[in-house]
């Protein structure tokens, strides 16, 4: 089965071909200016930047579909729950109403609701692209470096890797055990009731558990054997030195942070208003 | 006189987790450039050994020390680990679990990330060892794609980029096939010859490893030292068998014959010991023994016809893959690492669908049955008890089986009863599974495939990592299961299991099936061994040299005498 979630995906592309440090100042950078301004011209130019970067960086939409449909389904409930937990919000920030039908008093719909629930949407759009190109691009070897780089501990930053790492055995781990499991006669097959199916799969966390605490053993004591934690830095194996691609990157996303921000703040308002 | 290296002085640990102390008084001293073997059961001490020398103890696993250990002359628990991995570098068994980096030179370069060292100067280093390792053509691999033996040579390299004086194997011919495992034990050999290292192996596969000529022996039994020896006294005396730790089978052979092994013969090797002492005994035992008995042929269980599976259209993992298993018969499944053996067994079944062909339960066609269906007739016991252990209890986990069938009670109770008697685990079927050995769980995931009551039982490894007592009791264990009626293919890595334990096996090879013969057969026949990556038996070779007009015959009546001497025991 080669379903391997999150995982690198080998590609000959200029994003690649930026170092994991760069990648990761520039995710970062364009996560702030997306979260920072609710202004949806701004979104807008963010988001149809990110879909050509995601363009550029050869990238099929189907390597990423699985985790794609998870956010998007995410998406979809935290848009009911806004709307059930605060139908107003959109009346209270563009200060009028254009109501377009009503269910009850305040349960209606309203153009600046839909409004606001776009801009929303709109900000999730401009992240999930960025957050999961640098993922799926960045080497994992980089990546721990990467981290460590941009000032992280490097204990945190090879934590953060390994675990990583160790997603695609622990789901050969979690197939296998699964098997096992079915060959027992627990059936998690779509002939067995919901409810039943939910049960018969707790059984394979228990084994999961174990099958991991082995793992984390061998691996910190090999750590440990070869001076892991000895001094207060480490240099790495696979670090690529900056380049002028990386200085060009780094500066053009930079911009961008500081056009998004100016552009937000300079009416002393978050929102843009198409409203007034 | 030459340098000790390492110094245990009454040396005497106690895990904190522990009520009696693991080592016991040790007196232990390994000089400079020496190769030394420790042998012994499982508990018996050899692994707390080895993290003694390494650093583990104390400083991972805490606990009481008395008396002295002192490597290069310093006390270790002045030291600390990181100063010990400087001295001492420590290959652990299951290479897959110790890489660290993603690709080769990562891994190699590991060490000397931590000790901050440059970039240049560590790709310098690392290309230097990868050369020493015969792995410098592979520095951008990742070591997902490596073989068994390669990966051997990666976590070799990794602590030799430190320049360390001690070489530490702690079990490295687990998980390798028979001609894997030869490689490695030749590997360390010439780092040994070639670099003048201090090496300690641990390993419980005594013949194995006398594939290269070692130094000294030692024998740990209940956390004492009981032999120290070189190898040529060690295998005169009876210490070995006193500790069940397996005797080579050409000594066992010997011992059969009635010969008394006397040192100056040379048994470390049997390609170079002196026989003329045995010959004469050795072929009067020949001529005594029976001939074997051919059991007779009953009806088909499982069947399998022009099997053909892989993942992806071009490129097969299995090719046109046939045989037939007989009603109550013992069959090992050999052959190397990735050949397809695993994903044989997951297609029997019905983990996987073959691309082509059928699978026959007696005569009965099994294509459209689901895992669950299969699960009645075909019980499949994984590698790993701890992938398939889901309950606390070895009552619940037996019964859990039974219990989502939707069984009555008093069936289920009856039942479960019946498996765990048979296990010889009915004692113990209230108490929790966490307090059970390695060999218990075992049983346990046995037990809980037995339950079902499946006609055929397939183990995938059903000894991996077991110590010969352990093996030796799963191993009657399974032929007295057989002897009931059922039916059983083990996958196995273990030449003696497959010779002594299985009269017919099955080898594959590059996901075909190379020979379908006598186990016998199949281990004296230079082809089919080169091709599937198994090994000789030494039996063969002791026949040949001891001038048997049939060695193969030899061989045959060596399992044959074995087993009879085995049932006397019973």
């Amino acid at each position: 089965m080669g379903v391997e979630m999150l995982s690198y995906i080998d590609k000959k592309s200029p994003i690649h071909s930026l170092t994991g440090a760069t990648k990761l100042l520039c995710f970062i950078m364009w996560s702030f200016a997306a979260m920072l301004t609710y202004d949806t011209r701004i979104l807008l130019l963010l988001f149809m930047l990110s879909v050509t970067i995601f363009v550029v960086s050869k990238i099929k939409l189907r390597d990423v579909s699985f985790v794609l449909l998870f956010i998007l389904i995410f998406l979809l409930i935290n848009n009911i729950a806004i709307y059930l937990f605060s139908p107003q919000e959109g009346v209270k920030i563009y200060g009028s109403e254009h109501i377009l039908f009503s269910f009850t008093e305040r349960y209606n719909i309203t153009l600046e609701q839909l409004f606001y629930q776009m801009n929303v949407t709109l900000k999730y759009f401009t992240v999930i692209p960025a957050a999961l190109l640098f993922i799926v691009t960045t080497h994992p070897s980089e990546f721990a470096a990467s981290l460590n780089k941009i000032g992280v501990s490097y204990r945190i930053a090879f934590s953060v890797s390994l675990a990583l790492r160790y997603i695609p055995d622990i789901q050969r781990d979690y197939r296998n055990i699964a098997l096992a499991q079915q060959a027992r006669g627990l059936d998690m097959s779509k002939k067995e009731k919901l409810p039943t199916r939910i049960k018969n799969a707790s059984s394979i966390i228990l084994p999961l558990i174990l099958s991991s605490l082995d793992r984390i053993e061998v691996i910190s004591n090999v750590m440990e054997l070869r001076g892991f934690g000895k001094n207060k830095k480490r240099t790495w194996y696979s670090e690529r030195p900056f380049n002028r691609k990386d200085y060009i990157a780094l500066f053009f996303v930079g911009v961008l942070l500081i056009l998004s921000l100016f552009v937000t703040f300079q009416n002393g308002d978050r929102f843009y208003n198409p409203f007034s | 006189m030459k340098k000790p290296i390492i110094e245990f002085t009454d040396f005497t640990f106690k895990y904190r987790s522990q009520a009696k102390p693991t080592l016991n008084q040790i007196n232990l001293t390994i000089y400079e450039g020496e190769k030394i073997l420790i042998v012994g059961a499982s508990g018996s001490g050899k692994s707390t050994i080895g993290h003694c020398i390494n650093g583990l103890v104390p400083f991972s696993y805490r606990g009481d020390i008395s008396g002295s250990l002192k490597i290069n002359g310093k006390d270790t628990r002045n030291e600390g680990i990181f100063a010990l991995s400087k001295m001492v570098g420590t290959v652990l068994q299951d290479p897959d679990g110790q890489f660290i980096g993603l690709s080769v030179g990562e891994d190699i370069a590991f060490t000397l990330e931590n000790d901050c060292v440059s970039q240049p100067d560590m790709r310098a280093r690392v290309d230097e060892v990868a050369k020493m390792v015969d792995m410098d053509n592979y520095l951008s691999h990742s070591l997902h794609q490596l073989s068994g033996g390669q990966k051997q040579r990666v976590s070799l390299g990794g602590v030799m980029v430190d320049d360390v004086d001690i070489l530490l194997f702690d079990e490295p011919l687990a998980n390798l096939d028979p001609a894997t495992g030869k490689h490695a034990i030749e590997l360390i050999d010439q780092i040994h010859q070639e670099w003048n290292k201090t090496i300690v192996i641990i390993e419980h596969r005594l013949e194995d490893v006398l594939h290269r000529h070692v130094d000294r022996i030692i024998v740990v039994r209940d956390g004492l030292i009981v032999g120290d020896s070189i190898p040529n006294e060690l295998l005169a005396s009876s210490i070995l068998e006193d500790c069940s730790i397996r005797e080579p089978l050409y000594i066992r052979a010997l011992k059969f014959a009635g010969c008394k092994i006397s040192p100056d013969t040379n048994p470390e090797h049997i390609n170079k010991m002196k026989l003329d002492l045995y010959k004469d005994k050795l072929l009067h035992w020949y001529e005594s023994t029976n001939e074997r008995v051919q059991a007779p042929i009953s009806a088909p269980v499982l069947q399998l016809e022009n099997i053909d599976f892989g993942y992806q259209p071009n490129r097969p993992i299995l090719h046109n893959i046939s045989f037939s298993i007989e009603k109550g018969e013992m069959v090992s499944i050999v052959g190397k690492n990735g050949a397809g053996k695993s994903t044989l067994t997951k297609v029997i079944c019905g983990f996987e669908q073959p691309t082509s062909g059928r699978i026959l339960l007696e005569g009965r066609d099994l294509t459209n049955d689901t895992i669950k269906e299969r699960s009645l007739t075909i019980g499949m016991v994984m590698q790993n008890p701890n992938h398939m252990i889901s309950k606390h209890m070895i009552y619940d986990e037996v019964a859990l089986g039974l219990v989502v069938r939707g069984l009555p009670d008093e069936e289920i109770k009856q039942r479960v009863e019946e498996a765990l008697r048979i296990c010889g685990l009915l004692p113990y079927r209230n108490w929790p599974i966490s307090a059970l050995s390695f060999g218990q769980k075992k049983r346990v995931t046995i037990a809980s495939i037995l339950v079902l009551k499946p006609q055929v039982l397939i183990l995938d490894e059903p000894t991996a990592g077991q110590d010969f007592r352990h093996y030796t009791e799963i191993m009657e264990f399974l032929v007295k299961l057989n002897n009931l009626g059922m039916t059983i293919i083990m996958i196995t890595h273990d030449m003696h299991l497959m010779l002594e334990y299985t009269p017919r096996a099955i080898v594959i090879a590059d996901g075909k099936k190379i020979a379908d013969a006598l186990s016998a057969d199949i281990l004296t026949d230079y082809t089919i061994i080169e091709q599937a990556n198994l090994k000789e038996t030494s039996l063969f070779e002791l026949a040949i040299r001891a001038g048997v007009k049939n060695p193969r015959d030899f061989v045959h009546r060596f399992i044959s005498y074995e087993k009879g001497v085995g049932r006397k025991w019973e």
